[in-house]
């Protein structure tokens, strides 16, 4: 008996309503970019005249070429880091019956709810304790927190989706521990992997509230941005700066999220 | 598996290992375990043991420049009797709330369109919908600056029309911009839970409350809406938790009157220096929020029996 229901017709009216909440979603964070082009130091209605020149600007400021680089080295090491626990972590929670699976799970994804500024303040207590001075190392350190259980939630539904006797198989025609690791499960889990490296980066790469905490002289991109929010007149610059880190950051986690697929909608369903 | 076989390759080995490799073949738990430590040990070197750290500084008590380490619940005591420590407090769980009432009611319709009413793409729609959340914080929340600030969009837009001579001021550093940036910071943390929840609601179910004559006004609300109740609740929690310890929307665009206890926390790091009240305030954070969240438990649970 097949019955046709009223979901497979068109519901006008929420189908405005989507429309109009992608709207909101959306509109707020492109006024960055709109007036990034605006050619005032203010921001002004209509827009009279086009330019490009914070654009330019921006590539010969010295301290923003120098938070790049930061910002890039850091989230590179995280991204390699989380990434790497996560293949092993995501592995023993997929594959091994662990006791106190479901606390042990729970205490990895901590950080994803508990606000960032309890962990920022905890580490900085504790480095500060052990006299260990603040650099982009301890930044380093802050953002693994936050992007180790990103990196598991990525790779978790990876393994949990293929069969374990594959790995069998290989070992049972005479592989050992390391070559099923490499040439049976990387090579699965390839797309996971790789959707963790690029979604850990950005997360570590745009991350503020740790860095904030954490950092010492040397500073990332959105520590600068911050430092400038203070200037007026550097408004149009930070507007410029904002608009390259949005479109950035955009472009990986949707790349990252299409090839990782479901993992952090899959890991919700879990909790 | 994998173990017995290395086992048999390997002919000569230290007894130690094939101790190890022979109790790894026979534990598979301990495998795992194995497998889990490394993740486990940062975790541990950088979230358990600070936090004991700081449920340690919240004892001690500041002095000058330094802090004696004589246990006490000064700070704690502080907390309790300044009236500006429990204010602040009180007031981020209530702006927190609001934001995340707000957002939990704009998202359900959203995350109810994508779940029935989206049949191809549903993958993209996702991607669109999380998108901005996986991306700079700081920027998201500076757009709204951008908005509402005095010579911001709102206010150019308005005079421009001759609608206000004079730009509104209203507008930045209220508590309504902050809870306005709030809930549009942190949607994504509502949708996806409501929206798994809907998702997961089997199609055969709403067949049968439509065989059995129910209008689908009626299945919404007695099929619908109480087998999405716990993505709700989730979204809900999700959603509350990390607002309540916002400082960056408070500090951009909520000034003096719509400030958080997390611009406070900062403060106590920064510029008043006393990490042991810090340490404190943390910590009362943590209390509170989980109090505010078990009573949310009770009372769902007291209305889903009052429901019955």
């Amino acid at each position: 008996m097949t019955r046709r229901f009223e979901f497979h017709k068109s519901n006008r009216v929420l189908q405005l309503y989507a429309g109009l909440f992608m709207a909101i979603l959306y509109v707020p964070i492109l006024f960055i970019p709109l007036f990034s082009f605006s050619d005032g130091l203010y921001i002004r209605f209509p827009i009279e005249n086009f330019t490009l020149r914070w654009y330019a600007e921006l590539f010969e400021r010295t301290a923003v070429l120098k938070a790049l680089e930061n910002s890039v080295r850091v989230a590179v090491s995280v991204a390699i880091l989380s990434t790497f626990l996560g293949i092993f972590a995501a592995k023993a929670l997929a594959r091994y019956r662990i006791p106190g699976r479901g606390p042990i799970l729970g205490f990895i994804l901590l950080p994803l709810v508990v606000p960032p500024i309890i962990f920022g303040v905890a580490l900085l207590l504790m480095v500060s304790a052990l006299s260990i001075p603040l650099s982009l190392y301890t930044i380093a350190a802050g953002h693994i927190i936050i992007c180790l259980p990103f990196a598991i939630a990525t790779l978790l539904p990876r393994f949990e989706g293929y069969d374990a006797a594959m790995e069998e198989a290989a070992a049972d025609l005479g592989e050992n521990g390391w070559w099923v690791f490499w040439r049976v499960t990387v090579p699965i889990i390839l797309p996971g992997i790789v959707a963790s490296l690029l979604l850990t980066f950005t997360v570590s790469f745009d991350e503020f509230v740790m860095s904030f905490f954490l950092g010492g002289t040397e500073l990332t991109l959105p520590l600068y941005i911050w430092g400038q929010l203070r200037i007026p007149r550097a408004f149009p610059v930070v507007l410029a700066l904002g608009t390259l880190i949005l479109l950035f950051s955009f472009a990986l986690v949707f790349i990252g999220l299409k090839i990782g697929r479901r993992g952090a909608i899959k890991l919700v369903d879990k909790d | 598996m994998v173990a017995t076989i290395k086992e048999n390759e390997s002919v000569a080995r230290l007894p130690v290992q094939s101790w190890l490799s022979g109790l790894l073949t026979r534990h598979e738990s301990l495998r795992g375990l194995l497998l889990l430590a490394p993740a486990l040990l940062i975790l541990l070197i950088t979230v358990a043991v600070p936090f004991l750290m700081m449920g340690a500084m919240s004892l001690w008590t500041q002095v000058g420049f330094d802090y004696t380490d004589d246990w006490s619940l000064g700070n704690y005591s502080t907390i309790l009797t300044e009236p500006l420590y429990m204010t602040l407090l009180l007031r981020s769980l209530g702006m927190a709330m609001a934001a995340t009432l707000v957002m939990v009611i704009l998202v359900y319709p959203m995350a109810y369109f994508l779940a029935f009413h989206v049949h191809s793409n549903k993958l993209i729609w996702l991607i669109i919908i999380t998108l901005p959340f996986w991306t700079s914080y700081l920027l998201r929340v500076f757009a709204w600056r951008v908005i509402l600030g005095y010579e911001g969009v709102i206010n150019s837009g308005l005079m421009e029309m001759g609608l206000i001579s004079e730009p509104l001021t209203f507008l930045l550093y209220s508590r309504s911009a902050v809870i306005i940036t709030l809930a549009h910071a942190w949607a994504a943390f509502a949708f996806l839970p409501i929206y798994v929840s809907l998702e997961k609601i089997d199609k055969s179910v709403l067949e049968a409350s439509a065989d059995l004559g129910e209008p689908p006004f009626m299945r919404f609300f007695r099929v619908i809406l109480p087998l999405s109740m716990p993505g709700v609740i989730a979204g809900t929690f999700i959603m509350f938790i990390p607002t309540v310890g916002d400082y960056v929307t408070p500090a951009l665009v909520g000034g003096p009157n719509a400030a958080m206890i997390g611009n406070l926390i900062q403060l106590q790091f920064g510029t008043i220096n006393n990490w042991p009240m810090g340490a404190a305030l943390a910590v009362t954070m943590i209390v509170a929020i989980t109090l505010v969240g078990l009573i949310f438990i009770a009372l769902m649970n007291g209305l889903r029996r009052w429901a019955r």
